[in-house]
C-alpha cells in the first residue's frame, strides 16, 4: 500500500505535474498561433542547462538562478518567434510546425553543444531526502515538482483569466482578425506566447534536471512525452492538459512499478511507451483528446 | 507512362488551369499543342503528360544516360552514397505522397521503414541462432518488404482517418516509439537493442550482388551492381507514383488534402482515399528500409527513429511538396549535403573535424545546417528546391524581356 501511494501515486503525480508544465505551453502557443512547437523539448534543455550555469558555475541562490533562467528562456522564446515563426503567418499551421521542427533541430544541436558529453547538475536544492507523511516515505522532489508546476500554472492561469494583457491573448486565441480590429497587437501576443511557453519550458527542464544523477541532451526526449498528453487533454485546452499530464504522469509510475511484476512480457522499461499507448487508445474514441473542442465542418 | 500518348479524352479538361475551357478537339489534341508554341496544351492529358515538352523528353534521357554511367567514373564510396539517394528518393516519394499530396502529415515513416527492413530480414536473412531468417530470393522479399508494412499501414489507417491534421503528425510519432519499443523486445527478429542483425541477403533470381561482375570488359564492383538495381527499382517506382497522381486517385488526394469537407460533397470518400494514401505511402516506406539497410550494412532497432522521420519530412519539404522529381531533388540533396560539408570542412577554419576542437564539429554543423535550412526553405521558398528550378526555368523562358 505504502509502494503504491509512494512509488506509483506521489511520483507519477511529481513527473505527471512537470509534463502538464511542458503541455500548458504547448496550449498556449496553439491556441495563440494554431501551431504546434515542436522545439520546447529544445527549449527545456536549454532552460535546464541555462539553470544549472547560474546555480552552479555564477553561484547565484537558487530561486534566483531559475528566475534569471526564466527570462533568458523567455528572450529566446520571443527571438525564435520574431525570425522563424511571424514570416508563417497566415500560412497553413502544418508548414509553421514543421519550421518549429527546423527550429528544434538548430536549438538541440545549440544545447548539445553547451551541455557537451558530460552530465551536469542543477545544484542540489532539494536533495535526495524523504519525508514522512502519515508513515508513508515521500520524496522531497516530487512534492517540489507537484507544488512548483501547480503554482506556476495557476500562475499563468490567473494572468490569463485576470490581466488586461491575458484578456488580450484570450481574444486573440479566439480570433485573430477580430482582436486586431478592437486594437490588440496580435503580433505583440503571439511573442508573448512564445515567451511564457519558454519560460515554463525552462522551469520544467530544472524541475526535470534534478533528478539524482543529473541531465544531459537526451533529456529533450522526455518533453515530447508532452505531445501525447496535450492529446489526451485535447490540443486546445489548458485544462486538459493538466488532468492529462497528471494522468499519464500517474500510469507511467505505476507501470514503472508493476509491470516488470505482472507483465514482464511487455518488455523492459515499457513505462517509456506507455503515455503513446494512451494517446492511441485515448483516440480511438474521441479523435479531439478528452477536453478538446471539436472542429465544426460547415460547407 | 500512359498518359504520354495522344488521349484527349482522357479526363475532362481541368477548370481554372491555364488550357481551363479549351476543347481538346479543336486544335487537334496534340501532345504540345501547335508547333513552336510547346506550352499551349489543348487537353489535359496532355497537361498532365510526364514528357510535355520535347525538351524534357531530351533532357530526362541524357540524365538517365548520366546516371547509368556515373558508376564507371566514380569511387566505390560515392556510388553508395547515390545508392542511397536512390533508396530516399524510394522513401521520400512514400511520404510525399501522404504528406505532399494527400495532405494527411505522417512523422511515422520510420516505423514503416523498420518495418520493411524487418519484414526482408525475416524473409531473406540468413538464420542464425538469435534470428529467425528464411533465406528466401531477393525476388521475394523485396515485394514482401513493402506488402507488410503496407498491410500494417492498412490496419493503423481507419483510426488514422479519423485524425485529423497535427492531431494526426503526434498520433504518427506515437507509432515511431511504440515501434521502437516493439523492435528492441523482437529479438529473435531484430536481434535487440544494441546488437541489431545482419540485413537480408541481396540475391536476386540466384544472381548474388554482392560478387563482381565482368561486363563488356568492365569491373563492376558490387556497389555498382548494387547502385544499378536501386536504379532500376527507384524508377520503376518514380514513374509509378508519377503515374498516381495524374489519375483519379492523385486527384482524389489533392482533393481531401485542399479541403477534406468539399472532396466529401463531391463524392470522395474520405475514410478509403486517406486508407490508400496510408497504405501506398507505408509500401514505398518499407521498400526503402529494405532497401536503406543493404547500403548501411547492419542495424539495432533504435535506427529507425523520430530522426530518420524529421530526416525525411526535410526531404520533402526542401525538395518540394507534391512533386515527384521535387522528392528525389530533396532526397539527393539531404544525403549528399554532409558529404558536402564534410568536405568543406578542411577548407573552412572555424569547422573542427574532430569533436571538441573548434566551434561546432562537422556532425554538428550538418545538423544544424539541416533544421536551418527547413526553416529557411518554409519561409523564403515553400516550393522547395523544385520551387527554385520554376523560377530558373520561368526566367529563361521569358528571357530577355522580364514581363
Amino acid at each position: 500500500m505504502s509502494e503504491l501511494i509512494s512509488l506509483g501515486l506521489i511520483r507519477g503525480l511529481g513527473i505527471g505535474s512537470t509534463y502538464a508544465l511542458l503541455a500548458v505551453g504547448f496550449v498556449i502557443i496553439y491556441r495563440a498561433t494554431g501551431v504546434i512547437n515542436f522545439a520546447q523539448p529544445a527549449l527545456m534543455i536549454l532552460g535546464a542547462y541555462v539553470t544549472s550555469v547560474f546555480a552552479t558555475s555564477v553561484g547565484i541562490p537558487f530561486p534566483l538562478a531559475v528566475i534569471a533562467a526564466m527570462a533568458v528562456l523567455a528572450l529566446v522564446g520571443l527571438a525564435t518567434e520574431r525570425v522563424a515563426l511571424r514570416p508563417m503567418v497566415g500560412k497553413l499551421p502544418f508548414a509553421a510546425a514543421m519550421v518549429t521542427v527546423g527550429v528544434f533541430i538548430v536549438l538541440f544541436v545549440v544545447a548539445h553543444r553547451l551541455i557537451g558529453a558530460q552530465v551536469r547538475t542543477v545544484g542540489d536544492p532539494w536533495g535526495l531526502e524523504r519525508m514522512s507523511v502519515f508513515g508513508i516515505g515521500v520524496a522531497q522532489v516530487d512534492v517540489a515538482k507537484i507544488v512548483i508546476s501547480m503554482v506556476a500554472i495557476g500562475a499563468v492561469g490567473l494572468f490569463l483569466a485576470r490581466s488586461r494583457l491575458g484578456l488580450a491573448m484570450r481574444a486573440t486565441s479566439m480570433d485573430q482578425e477580430v482582436a486586431l480590429a478592437q486594437g490588440v497587437n496580435v503580433g505583440r501576443m503571439f511573442g508573448l506566447a512564445w515567451a511564457i511557453s519558454a519560460a515554463l519550458a525552462a522551469l520544467a527542464g530544472m524541475l526535470i534536471g534534478t533528478a539524482a544523477g543529473g541531465f544531459d541532451a537526451v533529456l529533450a526526449l522526455v518533453a515530447l512525452k508532452a505531445l501525447p498528453v496535450i492529446i489526451v487533454g485535447g490540443l486546445d485546452s489548458i485544462k486538459g492538459a493538466v488532468y492529462a499530464g497528471l494522468f499519464i504522469g500517474v500510469a507511467e509510475a505505476l507501470t514503472r512499478t508493476y509491470q516488470p511484476q505482472y507483465a514482464p512480457w511487455l518488455g523492459a522499461n515499457f513505462d517509456v511507451v506507455v503515455p503513446y499507448v494512451i494517446m492511441i487508445v485515448v483516440l480511438v474514441f474521441r479523435p479531439y483528446g478528452l477536453f478538446g473542442t471539436r472542429e465544426v465542418e460547415r460547407v | 507512362m500512359t498518359g504520354t500518348t495522344t488521349a484527349p479524352e482522357r479526363g475532362r479538361p481541368a477548370g481554372g488551369g491555364p488550357s481551363g475551357g479549351r476543347s481538346g478537339s479543336f486544335l487537334g489534341g496534340r501532345r504540345g499543342g501547335l508547333r513552336g508554341r510547346p506550352m499551349l496544351y489543348t487537353s489535359y492529358g496532355a497537361d498532365q503528360a510526364i514528357w510535355n515538352t520535347p525538351a524534357k523528353r531530351a533532357w530526362t534521357l541524357a540524365l538517365v544516360a548520366v546516371v547509368l554511367m556515373l558508376p564507371f567514373v566514380l569511387s566505390r564510396d560515392l556510388t553508395s552514397l547515390l545508392t542511397t539517394v536512390f533508396i530516399f528518393a524510394i522513401g521520400g516519394i512514400g511520404l510525399n505522397l501522404i504528406t505532399g499530396y494527400a495532405g494527411q502529415v505522417s512523422l511515422g515513416h520510420a516505423f514503416f521503414m523498420g518495418l520493411g527492413a524487418y519484414t526482408a530480414a525475416i524473409f531473406g536473412g540468413e538464420a542464425t541462432d538469435s534470428v529467425v531468417g528464411l533465406g528466401l530470393d531477393m525476388a521475394i522479399w523485396l515485394p514482401m518488404a513493402g506488402i507488410v508494412p503496407a498491410a500494417v499501414g492498412l490496419l493503423v489507417a481507419p483510426l488514422a482517418a479519423r485524425v485529423r491534421g497535427l492531431y494526426l503528425a503526434i498520433l504518427t510519432l506515437g507509432l515511431v516509439f511504440i515501434g521502437e519499443h516493439i523492435f528492441k523486445e523482437a529479438r529473435s527478429i531484430t536481434g535487440g537493442a544494441g546488437v541489431g542483425r545482419a540485413p537480408a541477403e541481396p540475391v536476386l533470381f540466384g544472381l548474388d550482388l554482392r560478387a563482381r561482375y565482368h561486363v563488356f570488359g568492365h569491373i563492376l564492383s558490387r556497389e555498382a551492381v548494387f547502385y544499378f538495381v536501386c536504379f532500376a527499382i527507384f524508377v520503376v517506382m518514380a514513374i509509378a507514383a508519377r503515374n498516381l497522381t495524374r489519375s483519379k486517385l492523385g486527384r482524389a488526394f489533392a482533393a481531401v488534402r485542399d479541403r477534406d469537407v468539399a472532396a466529401a460533397v463531391m463524392g470522395v470518400s474520405l475514410q478509403r482515399t486517406k486508407t490508400l494514401a496510408f497504405t501506398i505511402s507505408s509500401f514505398y516506406a518499407g521498400i526503402a528500409g529494405a532497401l536503406l539497410v543493404l547500403v548501411i550494412g547492419r542495424v539495432t532497432p533504435t535506427n529507425w527513429n523520430l530522426f530518420l522521420s524529421i530526416d525525411f519530412l526535410a526531404v520533402i519539404l526542401i525538395g518540394g511538396i507534391a512533386t515527384i522529381s521535387g522528392s528525389i531533388l530533396g532526397a539527393a540533396f539531404v544525403v549528399l549535403m554532409p558529404r558536402l560539408v564534410s568536405e568543406l570542412a578542411d577548407v573552412v577554419p572555424f569547422i573542427s573535424t574532430s569533436p571538441g576542437s573548434g566551434f561546432l564539429s562537422v556532425f554538428q554543423l550538418q545538423t544544424m545546417l539541416f533544421g536551418a535550412l527547413i526553416v529557411v526553405f518554409l519561409v523564403l521558398e515553400p516550393r522547395g528546391l523544385y520551387g527554385l528550378w520554376i523560377r530558373v526555368r520561368n526566367y529563361w523562358k521569358a528571357w530577355p524581356f522580364s514581363h
